[in-house]
């Protein structure tokens, strides 16, 4: 379960980067690249090392008030993520 | 001029900088003939290459070589790199490889580095035998990276001559506080395949070698990354080499001869050179890119072999090295009718154990030879 107040942080061997040619945030790590879709690349662009996760939840639901279930959208992303090694948190 | 259907554009660029290095590893992967290349590219050729390369979609970037700290211009490169967006590596071997060089390459936004430890690095042969100077050189260097926040990745080719110390090679990399150690066999390419009979380890060798891997492994569940590669003579099937044929990675020489894999100099192909066209021509467009892509060039058993698309009919260098013709299988397959020449080199590795007087280092000296002895 992810803590609501706990903040998570990008590794730091990972690039996060919007990617022209392929029209999508992507992942660059040592031995390649990831593609994220776009509510995965919003979310993680939104990963700072000082924001909870509560306070992203709260942003990105502000900024999408028509989508519904987005804390939960957040929730289950940060758990692959954390799965992923793609971010800590703490 | 056509061009094929939906080519994929080159994710990989891989920058071999320079030919010029240190040390005379005889398992190098660089071509015999690396005497023969042309002059090196200058700064502003290597920024041209990567920003058109950037461009169509490129976005990992390895500096090799030979060895990469000797350009000079290696942080301008890096800075560069960076600028443009890159994700950039560099692979090498660490001699030369300071404090402050990290501290530098950091600054200009290096993403990344492998060090590539060499046994013929005087550093590593002492290591390997215990000295301690040796050591505190190795470890200074190590602790430099860390510190710069690089993770430790180590990387050691095996062969018959050091694979029995593998498990100093193990140690050694713990006391580092390496994060992954590669423990690779020589790729038989290059100055290895010229010396293969010498490096091929035995089976024995080679399960003895494992087996301590695998041990060290569960005796370290959360230790450092061991990763062994065996050589690909022991498979069955053949690597997917480059993932296919020009189909996301794209490798510059030195001298700016374009390669859809850093061996494909031995082709007998006419690889197009970044001095005369840019970057998307020679992916798209040259005959040399386009020999090999998809799988109409396939002759039997491949053609109509329903792996093909797992491996690709596998390596065109060892197809060529070993066959005289670059579009056969790769004769690792047991399904090649040219396996037998696999299999003899095996039962030579297995049956005689002799330390051979007659490997041959890489140096531009020894290139030189062969090329002048070669009709
Ligand atoms: S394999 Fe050895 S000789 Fe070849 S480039 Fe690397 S360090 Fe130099
Ligand atoms: S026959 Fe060709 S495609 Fe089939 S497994 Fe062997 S090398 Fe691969």
């Amino acid at each position: 379960m992810i803590d609501p107040v706990s903040i998570p942080q990008l590794n730091k061997h990972f690039r996060l980067q919007w990617e022209e040619a392929q029209d999508c945030f992507v992942l660059l790590y040592p031995e390649g690249m990831v593609k994220l879709n776009e509510s995965a690349g919003l979310i993680l662009s939104c990963v700072d090392g000082v924001k909870t996760v509560e306070a992203i939840i709260a942003e990105l639901s502000e900024r999408f008030p028509q989508v519904e279930g987005i804390a939960l959208d957040i929730e289950e992303f940060m758990t692959t993520a954390s799965a992923q090694h793609w971010v800590a948190f703490s | 001029m056509t061009s094929p259907p939906a080519t994929s554009p080159p994710l990989w660029l891989l920058a071999e900088l320079t030919y010029r290095c240190p040390l005379q590893c005889p398992y190098c992967s660089n071509p015999v003939e690396l005497a023969s290349a042309g002059t090196e590219l200058n700064t502003d050729d290597w920024f041209r290459v990567m920003q058109q390369a950037r461009k169509m979609g490129a976005a990992q970037l390895g500096f090799s070589g030979g060895e990469p700290l000797v350009r000079q211009d290696l942080e301008l490169l890096v800075a560069e790199a960076r600028r443009l967006g890159f994700y950039s590596n560099l692979i090498t071997s660490g001699v030369g490889l300071t404090g402050d060089r990290v501290g530098a390459l950091r600054e200009a936004g290096l993403d990344h580095i492998q060090i590539s430890f060499q046994s013929t690095d005087s550093d590593i042969s002492e290591l390997l035998s215990g000295s301690r100077k040796a050591f505190a050189h190795k470890l200074a260097m190590a602790e430099a990276v860390k510190s710069a926040g690089y993770p430790m990745v180590l990387n050691f080719v095996l062969h018959r001559h050091n694979i029995d110390q593998i498990e100093q090679i193990i140690d050694l990399s713990h006391q580092l506080g390496a994060d992954y150690v590669e423990l690779a066999n020589a790729q038989y390419h290059g100055w290895a395949l010229l010396n293969r009979d010498d490096l091929m380890p035995t089976k024995e060798q080679l399960d003895r070698a494992e087996k301590i891997t695998n041990a060290w492994r569960e005796a370290h569940p959360d230790g450092m990354r061991l990763f062994f590669v065996v050589p690909d003579y022991y498979e069955e099937r053949p690597k997917p080499c480059m993932n296919g044929w020009a189909k996301m990675f794209l490798a510059i020489a030195p001298d700016g001869l374009a390669l859809p894999c850093h061996s494909a100099r031995s082709l007998p192909l006419d690889f197009p050179n970044v001095r005369d066209h840019d970057i998307s021509a020679i992916w798209n467009d040259s005959a040399a890119f386009n020999a090999y892509r998809g799988f109409d060039w396939m002759q039997e058993p491949c053609r109509s072999c329903p792996e093909k698309e797992q491996d690709f009919g596998g390596c065109r260098c060892q197809a060529f090295a070993l066959t005289g013709d670059a579009s056969q299988a790769d004769p690792v397959c047991t399904k090649s009718d040219q396996r037998n020449q696999i299999d003899a080199a095996l039962t030579a590795a297995n049956c005689h154990n002799a330390v051979s007087a007659t490997m041959q280092y890489r140096s531009w000296s020894a290139s030189q030879n062969i090329i002048a002895s070669t009709p």
